[in-house]
C-alpha cells in the first residue's frame, strides 16, 4: 500500500492535478457516451409510440409507472 | 473518349474562365497575406515561405473540388458518363487531370513569383516549383475521391475539405520538407521521390476508387 | 457439422444475439477496470524517474491502443459490408465510430495532460501525438460524411469507402509524420516510450486495455441495437417486437 492517508492518496506526490485531470476526463466521456446512447433509445422508444419498452424487463417498469 | 474528356472540360474551363482565375486570385492572396500578419521581417518570411505557399496550394485545389463533379452533376452528363462503354475510371482520370490543368498547373506558374515575395533563394524557388508540380496533381487524384464521395450532398464544399484534408497531410509535410531540405543544403531528393510515389500510387488507385464512390453516389 | 456464418448476420437475429451478451461484456468491463485501477494505483509502486504522474500510463495506453485498433475494425467491417453488402457490417462500422473517436479524444487528453508535468508542454508535436490528432480527424472525417448523407446504404458505402481510404493511409501518414519530426527537431527529443515497465505496472496495464476492450464491445454492441432498430422500423420483426413489448 503505497498511501497512508488519503489526502496523500489525491496529491498523488504533487501531480494530483495531472492524474486526476485525466481520470475525470475518462470518466466523463464514458458516462457521457453511455447517457448519449439510452437517450437515443429513450427518442427511439418515444417514437415507437406508448408504452412498448423497448430495453429489457427492467425498463419496463419504469416507463409504465 | 480520354482526350475528348480533357478538351471537353478545358474548353468548359475556358468558357468559364472565372472559376480558373478565382483559385489562381485565392492561392495569391491567401500567400500574400501572411507577411501582413507575421510581420515583414524577411528572414522569419524565408523559413515560413515553404509551408506557406504549400498550405495555400492546398486550400486553393480544394476549394475547387467540389466544382469538379457537380456541373456534369447537375446536367445529368455524369449519367451518361455512368453508362459509357469507355471504363469511367478512365473518364475520372480525365476529369481530374483536366482539373489539374485548370487549378494544379496556374498554382505551379505562380509559385515563384510568390516565392520571391518571401526572397527566397533562386535554387529554393526551383525545388518549390519541383515538388508543386509532382505534389498537385496528387491533390486532385485524392480529392477527386472526396468529390465523388460528397456529390450533391448540402455542405458538401466544405465536407470535401473535411474528408481530405488528413490524407494531404503527407503530400504536405514532404513538398515543404523538400523546400526547407533546400534551403538547409542537406539533399531534397528523398522528399521529392517520395512524393513521386505518391503520385504514381494515387495516379493508379485514385480514378479507380473515385469511380466507385461516383457509382455509390449516383445509384 | 456445417457453421452457419450467416445465421447470426441477419439483423433480427443479431439483436437478440447483442442484447444477451451485452451484460457479459458490461460485467466484464466493471470488473476487469476496478481490478486495474486497483492494481495501478495501490500495488504498482512509484515511479522512480516520474514519480506519481506516470499512473495516467493506465488509461492513456489502452485509449490510444483501442483508438487505432477500433480504427482498424471499423475500417474492416466497412469493407465487409461493402464486399457482402450486408447491411448490419455496415451498421457495426457506423456504431464503432464515436466509441473510436471518444478513445481518440482521451488518447489526446491524457496525453497532454501527462506530457505537461514530463515536457513541460500541454502539447508537443511528437510523432505518436501528431498522428493520434490525425486519426481523429480521420475519425470526424466518417462520421460527418455519413451523417450529411440522408439514404443510409449510400452512407454506409460512401462511409466504407473513406474508412478504407483511411486505414490505407494511417501508416503513411504515421512514418512521414515519424520523418517530419525526427526531421525538425532531431531525433533527441524523441521522448521515451514507456518508463521502465515494472511487471505491476505493465500487468496494471494489461488489465485496463482489456477493461476498454470489454468496455467498447458492449457500448459498441448497445449502439449497433439502436441503429439495427432505426433502420429496420419498417421490418415485421420490430413491429413484432413492440406488440410484445420486450425486445
Amino acid at each position: 500500500m503505497n498511501w497512508s492517508s488519503l489526502s496523500e492518496f489525491l496529491s498523488m506526490g504533487g501531480y494530483g492535478f495531472y492524474v486526476w485531470g485525466s481520470y475525470a476526463m475518462t470518466l466523463i466521456c464514458i458516462i457521457g457516451e453511455i447517457l448519449l446512447i439510452s437517450n437515443r433509445r429513450r427518442t427511439l422508444e418515444k417514437q415507437y409510440g406508448h408504452t412498448s419498452g423497448l430495453d429489457k424487463k427492467r425498463d419496463i417498469n419504469e416507463t409504465t409507472s | 473518349m480520354f482526350l475528348w474528356i480533357i478538351k471537353r472540360d478545358l474548353l468548359l474551363a475556358v468558357r468559364r474562365r472565372s472559376d480558373v482565375l478565382i483559385t489562381l486570385f485565392f492561392f495569391v492572396i491567401v500567400v500574400s497575406l501572411f507577411p501582413l500578419s507575421v510581420g515583414p521581417e524577411m528572414n522569419l518570411l524565408r523559413t515560413m515561405a515553404p509551408g506557406v505557399v504549400w498550405v495555400a496550394a492546398l486550400l486553393a485545389s480544394m476549394l475547387s473540388l467540389n466544382r469538379m463533379f457537380s456541373s456534369d452533376y447537375q446536367d445529368g452528363t455524369l449519367e451518361q458518363m455512368l453508362i459509357s462503354p469507355q471504363s469511367l475510371s478512365f473518364l475520372v482520370l480525365g476529369k481530374t487531370l483536366a482539373h489539374w490543368l485548370v487549378t494544379g498547373l496556374p498554382l505551379v506558374l505562380m509559385a515563384p513569383v510568390l516565392g520571391i515575395q518571401y526572397d527566397l533563394p533562386g535554387d529554393a524557388l526551383f525545388v518549390l516549383v519541383i515538388s508543386l508540380l509532382i505534389g498537385t496533381p496528387v491533390l486532385s487524384l485524392i480529392g477527386a475521391i472526396g468529390a465523388a464521395l460528397t456529390l450533391g450532398l448540402r455542405g458538401g464544399g466544405v465536407l470535401v475539405s473535411l474528408l481530405v484534408l488528413p490524407l494531404y497531410i503527407p503530400i504536405l509535410i514532404f513538398g515543404s520538407g523538400a523546400v526547407e531540405a533546400n534551403m538547409a543544403g542537406v539533399d531534397f531528393a528523398a522528399h521529392l521521390s517520395l512524393i513521386g510515389a505518391f503520385f504514381f500510387v494515387s495516379l493508379v488507385f485514385a480514378p479507380w476508387v473515385a469511380a466507385w464512390s461516383l457509382r455509390v453516389s449516383l445509384e | 457439422m456445417a457453421i452457419n456464418w450467416f445465421k447470426y448476420s441477419s439483423p433480427a437475429s443479431f439483436y437478440s444475439l447483442a442484447g444477451k451478451m451485452i451484460p457479459l461484456f458490461a460485467a466484464a468491463a466493471i470488473i476487469l477496470l476496478i481490478m486495474g485501477l486497483y492494481v495501478g494505483f495501490f500495488v504498482a509502486p512509484t515511479d522512480f524517474q516520474q514519480g506519481e504522474a506516470y499512473r495516467i500510463i493506465f488509461i492513456h495506453v489502452p485509449a490510444a491502443w483501442m483508438s487505432m485498433f477500433l480504427y482498424v475494425v471499423m475500417a474492416c467491417w466497412a469493407g465487409f459490408g461493402l464486399a457482402f453488402n450486408t447491411r448490419l457490417s455496415s451498421m457495426m462500422a457506423t456504431a464503432i465510430a464515436p466509441t473510436g473517436a471518444m478513445f481518440t479524444f482521451l488518447a489526446l487528453w491524457t496525453g497532454s495532460l501527462w506530457g505537461k508535468p514530463m515536457w513541460g508542454t500541454w502539447w508537443v508535436w511528437d510523432a505518436r501525438l501528431t498522428s493520434e490528432l490525425i486519426l481523429l480527424f480521420l475519425y470526424i472525417g466518417f462520421m460527418s460524411l455519413q451523417a450529411a448523407i440522408d439514404d443510409p446504404r449510400r452512407a454506409d458505402k460512401a462511409g466504407a469507402i473513406i474508412a478504407l481510404v483511411g486505414v490505407v493511409n494511417i501508416p503513411i501518414i504515421y512514418f512521414s509524420v515519424q520523418w517530419w519530426n525526427t526531421l525538425h527537431q532531431g531525433a533527441s527529443v524523441s521522448v521515451n516510450q514507456a518508463p521502465a515497465m515494472a511487471s505491476t505496472m505493465l500487468m496494471g496495464m494489461l488489465i485496463m486495455v482489456f477493461a476498454s476492450w470489454m468496455y467498447s464491445i458492449a457500448v459498441i454492441l448497445k449502439r449497433v441495437r439502436i441503429i439495427i432498430l432505426e433502420r429496420e422500423s419498417h421490418t415485421a420483426w420490430v413491429a413484432e417486437l413492440q406488440k410484445e413489448g420486450v425486445v
